[in-house]
């Protein structure tokens, strides 16, 4: 097994060293009753070559959407990625290396840490970010435990128009805490208005949550809730699934939001079937101590030289155990990183033309297709058909297109409607083939 | 190690001191030491009304972090919002400066259950 | 003596990102779009609109390569040297899995395509979860959590909705004093209470002690074997007897599932539910912190309430199915890690279930060879052979006023990465060692080395090592200053 160096003979001097006659010996703690005496029923042990033929073979079985025409997005999105991301983040020290618990050898990782939260607090216009995140839909839930932490509250009030496999998440992580997710009934007109997210709160309601863009597409009145939730001094959440759109719309901290979460994944990270992603999380520095996850801070060395070291980590479950904001340990570093180089290499210009590129996209999409709102828009939009989505979805599959999202999925009434994403790496001949496709 | 006499002592390592009705508290010397640097100190808000032997606040050092339990009850009156910025105040000056919060005390006879400094000391002694 | 494998590098300095570069510099050339730029205002009012974000960086692509190549050479890695953190399992990281991962058939794919487009993905997933049941034991698994915590999170919202659905989801959850902080955490997310169980003065679980705390309102039990002191919990059966007779369940936290590979099961011991960390266990890289993968498995009468969707096999054509009336939800916006746990297909491909077992053969064998060398040198609070892990304590160094801190810093300046150390909580001064399967014996007599020189160094000379590290990029850190005065962005 080339992974494991020992030599028999080596093996024989090691038992002599310890005291022992053989391997086995050392598992006599394990009860005979309990002992597994078999062989594990898995496929015999492949070498590299082989082993490499037959994943080659599964990845063709697949029909990746960044080699097809694609419409898809939903929470996850096809942009450009420069070469040089994936180049460092396969250096090894990055990779191999574990949480930097021992910050004199990880500065490396620490100081990209700084860097990505730093990142964070300007691209949503906030105070604060943590080191990541599992996903933007992970992070959505963690924001509403914190937000009911914070108010000592037990209730809150979410647009509809979130991503839905995020409010479910969400469900996940409160329902046995006993909060209650009262959900508002703002699909049909695509977005949601101030006045009826204000109807469900009352007086145990932590925070209002929205999304913008939301689920489809839209972009919320983010200054007219943030209003009405400081007049009815609730928090005021925002998430983020489409992180391009932070180079182009007003960001959240803008309108007064408290906290805001976001999916990175569109920030230099591949589809990857769904993951792993990286959940971006931030807030006010005045609820700091409530926050989950890990943080990196600046502080000096015995010389009085800059170096970085996780800190604030009383919050954490090392140290508080089950009063601890949160149970995360491991996060998504390496995808935080990712982004955070990616971030680096656009820049402050090239990641707000690589957004204008979206939104021009997705101009022409709209002027071509039947749009189901008329609200502000950045990449993504919900299209009329005059057939259901799924017969639509085949008949492009036939044509090498990945159509849209079916949204009657998530939103039963919601018939001969479909999803539509549109990135900087849009076609305009496929588009043009999507719209022939569609039509015909 | 230093107790003062004329302050009262739990076994949870909080001190309490009596004056006209109104009961300063802190943390001990020992406390203070066994935490090493206090980073942050979360204190209630001025009138909520807490009893006896029930948390009131955290006091978090940079590998720890311990619950402050109220030594009697009462409705917080005060407390020393110096340590927001200066946390640091609870090493340095445990009974004084580093003090946490002033209470109404509203049963005077709990008082009388607290440990004396010579038997918070012999108790410190105990767990050695 | 023989030389250690520390020596100085060429270190970098290299300031923030935000302080390098000019203004109009820029690490990319975005295209001119194939569509008409029309004005956004007049599609939306302009309040809503930002410019370039300030903040970003303005650097060409040169400056950014070669600050995070600076930033990497900060980092201590497995591939530099030997990582012996325990609990953590540090073994090497394949490359084959890397080169898996990034195959574009895998790396392309959108979570929402249609699934006769992604069969080759979902057959990765179904048949993996397959080959980790058959690993510990258990009948049903599912791939999303993302990380160990939330397989633990996932584990016990299994055994909530099971007492839920048997008429009381019970109040409590027993742990282990020796248990990872995650655990009582988690507990308290599925709304739970912890109970803290001292451990035996053997280091194991108390048998009368868990019968005294075991009723009917408690609804399970969380242990981790081998437990965090490296000792096989030697009456699991009877441990697991005690849970069930209550009506409770057990969970198994797989932290540590390295040192049984194919030599006991989680199911056989009569543990109902567990996670195992396929970023520990089956050898995809941390990523100096994550992202991992923390599958749940359990038995089948758990299954109904597994996170959804679940992958499945009808007349030869994987699906998900995401119609689960019980089951828990979603704990991810999509199917978790997989660009993760396709590294760990590719893991238990090349191993298979010889090779497995041959791993946790060796990385025990390891750990007792460690053991064995060092023991005399430090003190050993709880004796007997141990499994992939062993435990020493600072107790002879303590005359010095050397601490296992100090120790730590010391193995730094001789090349190694120092153990997990002030964990398990139960042993003062803690140190717990890993050193996995991978780790030549040249390597761990360097490191063997090393640590009794250290033992030596702390009688003749403990100001060196209370000066530790000196050879590091930094030397230590202001933790208190960190958190007293956090600085946690940068601000022009």
């Amino acid at each position: 097994m080339r992974y494991i160096p020992l030599t028999p003979n080596e093996k024989t001097a090691m038992l002599a060293a310890i005291g022992v006659a053989s391997v086995d010996d050392l598992f006599t703690a394990i009860p005979a009753d309990v002992r597994f005496k078999g062989e594990l029923n898995l496929p015999a042990p492949m070498g590299e070559q082989p082993l490499m033929a037959h994943l080659k073979e599964l990845a063709r079985q697949n029909r990746p959407a960044t080699s097809a025409a694609t419409f898809l997005g939903a929470g996850a999105y096809n942009h450009f990625i420069p070469s040089a991301v994936d180049q460092l983040i396969s250096r090894s020290e990055f990779y191999t290396s574990y949480t930097p618990y021992q910050p004199e050898i990880s500065q490396g990782t620490l100081q990209a840490i700084y860097e990505w939260q730093s990142y964070v607090c300007s691209l949503f216009n906030m105070e604060v970010a943590n080191a990541s995140m599992y996903d933007g839909a992970s992070a959505l839930a963690e924001a509403a435990l914190m937000a009911c932490r914070t108010a000592r509250k037990e209730e809150i009030v979410m647009s509809n128009c979130i991503h839905p496999r995020w409010r479910q998440v969400t469900r996940s992580y409160t329902e046995n805490r006993g909060i209650t997710l009262k959900d508002t009934a703002d699909h049909i007109t695509g977005r949601s208005e101030a006045a009826s997210l204000e109807k469900l709160i009352t007086g145990d309601t932590a925070a209002v949550v929205v999304q913008s863009p939301n689920f489809f597409g839209n972009v919320e009145d983010l200054k007219a809730i943030g209003e009405m939730c400081r007049a009815k001094k609730v928090l005021f959440i925002v998430a983020v699934a489409e992180a391009a759109s932070l180079g182009f719309l007003a960001p959240p901290g803008d309108f007064g939001a408290d906290i805001v979460v976001g999916e990175g994944q569109s920030l230099g990270i591949p589809l990857s079937f769904g993951g792993p992603y990286a959940g971006m999380f931030a807030t006010r520095e005045k609820h700091m101590r409530q926050m989950p996850g890990r943080l990196c801070g600046r502080t000096v060395d015995r010389d009085g030289r800059p170096g970085f070291v996780l800190t604030l980590s009383a919050r954490e479950q090392h140290i508080r155990r089950e009063k601890a904001t949160s149970n995360i340990c491991s996060n998504q570093a390496l995808c935080a990183l990712t982004a955070t180089i990616y971030l680096t290499l656009m820049g402050r210009q090239g990641f707000a033309d690589m957004a204008k590129n979206c939104y021009y996209a997705a101009a022409e999409l709209r002027r071509r297709m039947r749009p189901v709102h008329r609200h502000p828009f950045f990449n993504e939009m919900l299209v009329e058909l005059n057939r259901p989505a799924a017969d639509v979805n085949r008949r492009l599959a036939e044509q090498g297109i990945i159509g849209g999202y079916d949204v009657s999925r998530d939103y039963p009434e919601m018939t001969n409607k479909m999803l539509l994403a549109v990135t900087e790496l849009t076609a305009k001949r496929d588009m043009d083939r999507l719209i022939e496709a569609v039509g015909a | 190690m230093e107790y003062p006499d004329g302050l009262s002592y739990t076994k949870d390592h909080e001190w309490a001191l009596e004056e006209e009705g109104v009961v300063t508290i802190g943390i001990t010397d020992y406390a203070q030491s066994e935490l090493g640097d206090v980073v942050f100190v979360e204190l209630p808000e001025e009138g909520t009304v807490i009893k006896a032997g029930e948390p009131f606040g955290v006091v978090e050092s940079v590998k720890s972090v311990s619950d402050l339990y109220c030594p009697v009850s009462g409705e917080v009156l005060e407390v020393n919002h110096d340590l927001e910025g200066e946390p640091e105040l609870v090493n340095s000056s445990c009974y004084d400066a580093g003090w946490m919060m002033k209470i109404a005390v509203s049963n005077k006879k709990e008082l009388g259950e607290l440990l004396s400094a010579e038997q918070y000391a012999d108790y410190i002694k105990s767990l050695k | 003596m023989a030389q250690q494998p520390g020596a100085r590098g060429l270190v970098f300095n290299e300031p923030l990102i935000f302080e390098h570069g000019r203004k109009g510099r820029k690490g990319c050339d975005v295209p001119k779009s194939e569509f008409p730029e029309t004005d956004p205002a007049a599609t939306m009012p302009p309040a809503l609109l930002r410019g370039p974000v300030e903040g970003l960086a303005e650097v060409s692509e040169p400056e950014a390569v070669r600050h995070f190549t600076r930033l990497s050479q900060w980092n201590y890695g497995v591939d530099s040297n030997f990582y012996p953190l325990g609990s953590c399992t540090m073994k090497y990281n394949p490359k084959v899995n890397e080169a898996a991962a990034r195959l574009e058939g895998f790396a392309g794919l959108h979570p929402l395509q249609d699934a006769s487009t992604a069969q080759g993905a979902l057959r990765v997933m179904y048949d993996l979860e397959r080959m980790l049941c058959e690993v510990v034991g258990m009948d049903a698994a599912s791939l999303q959590p993302a990380a160990g915590a939330q397989g633990e999170f996932a584990g016990l919202l299994l055994i909530r909705a099971y007492h839920t659905e048997k008429g009381n989801p019970r109040k409590k959850v027993i742990i282990p004093d020796s248990g990872h902080g995650t655990n009582p955490a988690s507990a308290s997310l599925c709304d739970y209470a912890t109970v803290t169980l001292p451990s035996g003065p053997d280091g194991m679980i108390d048998l009368a002690l868990l019968e005294k705390e075991m009723d009917g309102e408690t609804a399970a039990l969380m242990l981790t074997n081998p437990n965090t002191l490296g000792m096989f919990e030697k009456n699991i059966k009877k441990v697991c007897d005690i849970v069930h007779a209550k009506g409770g369940l057990v969970y198994g936290d797989g932290a540590n599932l390295n040192a049984v590979l194919g030599k006991a099961r989680f199911g056989d011991m009569g543990i109902d539910v567990c996670h195992m960390n396929l970023h520990k266990t089956f050898s995809t890289p941390h990523g100096g912190g994550g992202p991992g993968s923390g599958p749940v498995l359990a038995k089948k009468f758990l299954e109904p309430y597994m996170p959804a969707p679940r992958v499945t096999l009808r007349d030869g054509r994987y699906d998900l199915d995401f119609n689960r009336p019980k089951s828990i939800g979603a704990l991810n916006a999509f199917w978790g890690n997989f660009g993760v746990y396709l590294r760990a297909y590719a893991y238990v491909l090349t191993m298979g279930g010889a090779g497995l077992r041959e791993a946790s053969e060796t990385a025990v064998l390891n750990a007792n060879y460690i053991l064995a060398k060092l023991r005399g040198a430090y003190h050993v609070p709880y004796e007997g052979t141990c499994m992939h892990e062993c435990v020493l304590s600072d107790k002879f160094q303590q005359e010095h006023h050397v601490s296992t801190l100090d120790i730590a810093k010391g193995l730094i300046d001789r090349g190694f990465h120092p153990p997990t150390i002030y964990f398990p909580l139960i042993v003062k001064g803690a140190m717990m060692i890993e050193p996995t399967e991978t780790e030549s014996v040249e390597t761990m007599d360097a490191f063997i080395a090393a640590m009794k020189e250290i033992a030596e160094v702390a009688k003749s000379d403990p100001e060196s090592l209370a000066a530790a590290p000196v050879t590091a990029k930094v030397k230590r850190l202001d933790e208190t200053q960190a958190a007293r005065q956090p600085d946690l962005r940068y601000r022009r």
